[in-house]
């Protein structure tokens, strides 16, 4: 058995707003072992970003984490000095970018911002060990050694996101984000961008963490999945459990309201309504305003919160297990 | 007989751009070069392809935004009960068929103008076609508003654009775009800047209208699982040509062409189970050999109204 990477417990992070605190992420738990990609979905604004950032302690200046803990390979990250994060940042944890396009300097050739980041955390090594550095990184993710004298304009949207990529490597990272790799991608540099991050995750053993709004793509991408709904992991299993059996009535939703080219052509059901507020909540399930089939303890705000186990590592809201 | 609300005829779109600051030397960019389809009231046609293989120029083509360099477009004219060559038309006539064609478009950021309020948005196109007296033009606002579901339409009219969520203002372009009554509506990704969960009732919303309303679309997209959704039949696009075209399930059970079956290998399966295809192709060889063939290559019926260009792929597949 593999041994956890990263494990994030009872995370709690809030932004500093002039109309009151926005509880973005709330009471988020789950561990990343060696070698897995572990899977964030849920719709815009649902706090996976949010997730991402707190992780790397990018977070913005009016994000405070309360609570909780980001342990990474035993270190604890929450309340680290900027200038130990400094080295933890690549080193142990990176991240791919969501937008490529407006991920790079335009004025900075694009080997010389891969090899900024390779010297700042080895200094000791010299030029043409880092040019052979970057050079062994584009070959992995697909691109040819030329491409680290251009400048970003001079590449395509699939180039850029494969660049940036390389760059997230630099550092042989333990941890691997990809917030969105591929959102603004057309499908088919989807489809090769995809293959190309699977296939450095196998080669390198690397921990992924993906986070995508489009269930397609965490079906194909990973091992583990987390569904997140306002602020909080409504339901956290095995991909494919999740996938043949899902327990809360958001990841329901979500499998049915996406459209597939395989299988008999079914009805979608379409999500109705709005994601609440995050600014002073009320107690209670958030997703029972929206729910097609409330009980009447979700619809008074008296269900009970929090996630318990429904089979082997896989977990759910216990109001929604519990409604059936 | 199904009747065509419109039929298109080796249409061409091509664009001259100069060789470099110093020559004088002009290259053609064949942005679309000789395709051909017709709709038939009622059904809707998705086309396919990746960025920059010619979609939106077809559309903005059909919907006379940018004019065409070659074929022909016929409109189903309600007078005359006849197609209508749409280069033809002129003065009133041209406003008229402006009426009945209307296009949405893929951004519902940049498509509706920030100053002016939703009911503003809503009302231009009847000012400029002169629709009806005031009273009765504010009546066809707030009935519109409440067929796209935006209701009350009183809380929306006096709303600007920025007040409102992203599937909110994509039902506002619905509105202004089905508010003259269109029998034709051009599509352009209408739902690709929208979260899942919205996508679908926005999807839906389109599909009723449809059918309430007897509307044909020609929609727009580069995922082939929301074509499924929406379309009757599918139109593949690559590289200015269209190089499949076939009902829905008939071209995704049975895709011929090494493009379409690259096309519909890449989009990703809601299921963890599911092993999807590896079907690659050399994008570039694919392209030098529809290139050899010219625009004398005739699309050939193989059955059930599946149709291929037929240049030689042999050697890709």
């Amino acid at each position: 058995m593999s041994k956890d990477v990263l494990v994030v417990k009872d995370l709690n992070m809030h932004y500093e707003t002039l109309s009151g605190n926005v509880s973005a992420v709330k009471n988020v738990s789950f561990s990343v072992k060696e070698g897995e990609s572990f899977g964030l979905v849920g719709e815009s604004g649902c706090g996976k970003t949010s997730v991402a950032m707190s992780l790397l302690q990018l977070q913005a200046d009016n994000a405070k984490i309360s609570s909780g803990s980001i342990s990474l390979d035993g270190i604890e990250m929450v309340g680290m000095p900027e200038s130990e994060l400094r080295k933890v940042r690549w080193d142990g944890i990176s991240i791919v970018f969501q937008g490529a396009m407006n991920a790079w300097n335009p004025v900075v050739k694009v080997g010389e911002q891969i090899r900024e980041a390779i010297r700042e955390h080895y200094p000791n090594n010299t030029k043409i060990e880092n040019t052979e550095k970057i050079e062994s990184l584009f070959k992995m993710v697909g691109l040819d050694s030329s491409i680290m004298n251009r400048f970003p304009h001079e590449l395509s949207g699939g180039m850029k996101q494969r660049a940036v990529i390389a760059l997230a490597l630099s550092c042989d990272p333990k941890v691997v984000i990809a917030d969105e790799p591929t959102t603004a991608l057309d499908v088919v540099i989807q489809d090769q961008i995809l293959k190309e991050i699977k296939k450095v995750q196998e080669l390198l053993g690397l921990s992924l963490i993906y986070i995508s709004h489009d269930i397609a793509v965490i079906a194909e991408m990973t091992d583990q999945m987390a569904v997140m709904y306002a602020g909080s992991i409504v339901e956290i299993g095995p991909t494919e459990q999740v996938f043949s059996n899902p327990k809360h009535a958001y990841t329901r939703l979500l499998l049915e309201s996406t459209p597939s080219v395989v299988g008999e052509k079914k009805k979608l059901r379409s999500l109705e309504g709005e994601p609440p507020s995050l600014i002073d909540e009320d107690a209670g399930c958030s997703f029972s305003p929206r729910c097609p089939d409330p009980s009447d303890n979700c619809k008074s705000g008296n269900s009970e919160m929090g996630l318990i186990e429904v089979a082997n590592g896989h977990f759910a809201d216990k109001c929604c297990v519990e409604c059936g | 007989m199904k009747k065509n609300v419109i039929e298109v005829k080796n249409l061409e779109k091509y664009f001259e751009v100069s060789g470099g600051f110093f020559s004088r030397k002009k290259a053609t960019v064949k942005a679309v070069d000789d395709i051909s389809f017709e709709i038939p009231f009622g059904e809707s046609l998705g086309l396919v392809g990746q960025s920059g293989c010619g979609k939106t120029t077809t559309a903005r083509a059909l919907c006379l935004l940018d004019p065409k360099t070659g074929g022909e477009v016929n409109f189903y004219n309600n007078e005359t009960s006849t197609m209508q060559s749409i280069d033809e038309l002129e003065g009133e006539e041209l406003k008229k068929f402006r009426r009945n064609i209307q296009m949405i478009f893929q951004d519902p950021y940049e498509s509706l103008n920030p100053r002016w309020t939703i009911k503003d948005i809503i009302l231009e196109p009847l000012n400029i076609h002169n629709i009806g007296d005031l009273d009765e033009r504010e009546e066809a606002v707030a009935e519109i508003l409440q067929t796209v579901g935006l209701t009350p339409p009183e809380n929306y009219m006096p709303r600007y654009p920025h007040e409102l969520s992203g599937g909110q203002r994509q039902r506002v372009s619905i509105a202004r775009t089905l508010i003259m009554k269109p029998k034709f509506v051009v599509c352009d990704e209408p739902t690709s800047m929208l979260d899942v969960s919205i996508r679908i009732s926005i999807m839906d919303l389109m599909l009723n209208l449809a059918k309430d309303l007897e509307v044909s679309y020609l929609y727009i997209t580069h995922d082939l699982a929301v074509a499924r959704y929406m379309c009757n039949r599918i139109a593949v696009m690559f590289n200015g040509k269209i190089v499949e075209i076939a009902e829905t399930e008939e071209l995704l059970n049975n895709p011929v062409h090494p493009y379409t079956k690259r096309l519909i290998s890449s989009i990703p399966v809601p299921d963890p189970s599911y092993d999807r295809k590896v079907y690659d192709i050399n994008f570039d060889e694919l392209d030098s050999l529809i290139d050899k063939h010219g625009s004398d290559s005739p699309m050939i019926d193989i059955g059930n109204e599946h149709y291929i260009a037929t240049h030689d792929v042999k050697g890709l597949i």
